[in-house]
């Protein structure tokens, strides 16, 4: 696996990357067939589900429905991916994705589109701190929260055959690189980017490079922090956990959510037994979203890598 | 319909329009098309229909307007601050860090909002649960809903009409702003819902159609809902999404736009003009 951080942005956005890998796996298997709810020109799909109809299937503004719909789909043999914006995916449809998917064993992915923060200008309606949270009580789901172009690449072709309940977030414009072109990122272990012995940032999703920027800040007070990947929140990777539980003795976990249900919670949930750390985290404080451009409100959420440093610093203390 | 009245409601009307793009020169882009579309009924409603004070908000025996196609909050505001429910100014703020003026409703930041709202279909619930909650305290004053035709598509809004009909909810008034576009393109070809009259008359409203960006058809067709009586009002609005702005009507992608400031400039201009 070839990292290649150095805090430059990628010049690619997510939903052009998004709308090319649904139309790449749906020309490989003829079994995937991709539903939208009406916003499928935010992921650069329309023109090609217009002359492909029969795999590519605008279901309009009806996100429960679409749910269903992919569900029935699943259940003659399809591999269904859905995609609408994070709390159409999470919220609106919950029970539809609990019961007719989960429960009835019919397998789909829902992609949601802008989690956290990255919904900016439509503001707090459209603001997902608590997707992972309502994910992670569906028995057995995979919740995966995306870094980079490379590892969507990767996951979405694995969740087309995964079995089970699999839900994606991830922004749609550009993010850090962090993963070379052609990384592929199993599903499942967390991925070490930076070693450290005084601390691990476990970080997932735009948040990796929030902590990135952070280790190198706190490097220059002589402070070696591990930064730890841990995109695929379900199943966790508890090993992972126990191991930089022991080896730094000091977590911070920064999650681009409320800290309520989702990394943070996962791995306190995973510690709570045989603790040997001190954990702490950079997280939404159990607040709803507000409208305004990303960076101010990375801020006002305390979501920046000086929050991590911040929060880092006053654990060591 | 009075002459006067009509000129001063089609005026009302346009300087909604420009209060409109004066929130997204501002901000650089917005919701313009379903902005535009609604503007005209926008205008008559608080022109000439409902019973408000922008000096109390709050103001309990009020009517009510939920407009859930929460998306069209810019047009909302901009009638809001015509009334002067707030500094005109405030416009500029659309979306701006801090702002009260979220680009989908928010009853607990703008003055006059009535309702939260922005997740398509739930505003059609909340409207109803207004109008049956005026009921249940006796008060006559009467709850106006604002729905996209894209939005129809959502299955609550028709959970929420069966509601309104079985409850006998008179004092309600469903305006469906049929534009014939959502986010993705037209509505026939995304998921054709075919006669919403026909589909909004069959579930128990007393329904009109009427060209909605007409100020004086609707007018009429609003001045008919005072009787009350024992079924809920519907009117079908049918508009044009980008009203007004003609390169806005004839974009073929008119959702939200992002466009330079020389450009809402230039269509800024365009509406100033016919002020006099
Ligand atoms: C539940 C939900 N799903 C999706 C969206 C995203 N969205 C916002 S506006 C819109 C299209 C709305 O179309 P319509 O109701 O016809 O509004 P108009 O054309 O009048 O602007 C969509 C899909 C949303 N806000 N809420």
């Amino acid at each position: 696996m070839e990292l290649i951080y150095d805090g430059s942005m990628d010049s690619r956005l997510f939903k052009d990357i998004l709308g090319k890998t649904i139309r790449e796996l749906s020309e490989q298997d003829n079994d995937f067939i991709y539903l939208d709810a009406d916003l499928m020109s935010c992921i650069g799909t329309s023109a090609w589900a217009c002359e492909n109809p029969e795999r590519g299937v605008n279901c309009g503004i009806s996100e429960s429905n679409m749910i269903g719909v992919a569900c029935g789909l699943a259940a003659t043999g399809f591999k269904p991916v859905v995609h609408t914006f994070g709390p159409f995916a999470s919220r609106r449809v919950f029970d539809q994705v609990f019961l007719s998917a989960g429960y009835a064993k019919n397998d789909i992915t829902v992609i949601g589109t802008d989690p956290g923060v990255t919904a900016s200008f439509n503001g707090g309606t459209h603001m997902p701190f608590e997707d992972v949270a309502l994910y992670r009580t569906i028995p057995t789901a995979t919740i995966i929260d995306i870094t980079d172009v490379p590892m969507l690449i990767s996951v979405l072709k694995q969740c087309k055959d995964l079995p089970g309940v699999k839900y994606i977030r991830v922004g749609r414009k550009s993010a850090a690189k962090v993963f070379a072109d052609g990384t592929e990122t199993p599903i499942g272990p967390a991925i070490t980017l930076r070693e450290g012995k005084d601390v691990a940032i476990f970080a997932s999703g735009i948040m990796v490079h929030e902590a990135m920027q952070a280790a190198n800040k706190l490097a220059e007070s002589g402070i070696e922090a591990a930064v730890v990947n841990f995109f695929t929140i379900k199943p966790l990777d508890t090993e992972a956990v126990k191991k930089f539980a022991k080896q730094c003795g000091n977590i911070v976990v920064a999650e681009n959510h409320n800290r309520i249900g989702g990394l943070y919670s996962a791995v306190c949930e995973t510690l709570a037994r045989e603790n040997t750390a001190k954990i702490d985290v950079v997280a939404v404080n159990d607040e709803y979203g507000e409208v305004g451009p990303q960076d101010y409100l990375q801020k006002r959420f305390g979501l920046t890598a000086e929050h991590i440093v911040e929060t880092v610093q006053s654990l060591l203390k | 319909m009075d002459a006067t009245l009509k000129k001063r409601l089609e005026r009302f009307a346009l300087e909604i329009r420009i209060g409109v793009l004066e929130q997204m020169k501002a901000r650089g882009f917005g919701h313009v098309g379903g902005s535009l579309s609604i503007t005209d009924a926008l205008a008559v409603l608080y022109g000439s229909q409902m019973r408000v004070d922008p000096k109390r908000p709050d103001w309990a025996e009020r009517d009510k307007l939920v407009c859930s196609k929460g998306h069209a909050g810019p047009a909302v505001y901009a009638a809001l601050a015509l009334q002067g429910f707030f500094p005109y100014e405030e416009l500029k703020t659309l979306n701006q860090p801090g702002t009260n003026l979220p680009s989908h409703c928010d009853r607990n930041k703008t003055p006059g909002v009535d309702m939260t709202t922005g997740s398509l279909g739930q505003g059609a619930s909340l409207a109803c649960g207004m109008a049956f909650g005026e009921k249940l305290r006796g008060r006559d004053a009467r709850v106006f809903l604002v729905v996209g035709d894209g939005e129809a598509n959502e299955g609550q809004v028709w959970e929420a009409l069966m509601f309104a009909a079985a409850k006998k909810l008179g004092n309600l008034v469903l305006l469906l702003d049929v534009n014939g576009k959502q986010l993705d393109g037209c509505t026939k070809d995304i998921l054709d819902t075919l006669d919403l009259s026909a589909k909004v008359a069959a579930f128990g409203f007393d329904t009109v159609s009427i060209d909605g960006n007409d100020i004086e058809q609707v007018y009429n067709a609003l001045e008919r809902t005072r009787n009350g009586g024992d079924k809920p009002y519907a009117i079908v609005l049918n508009t044009i999404k980008g009203k007004g702005i003609a390169a806005v009507e004839n974009a073929k992608s008119n959702h939200s736009m992002a466009v330079s400031s020389d450009q809402w400039n230039e269509w800024l201009l365009s509406l100033t003009a016919q002020l006099d």
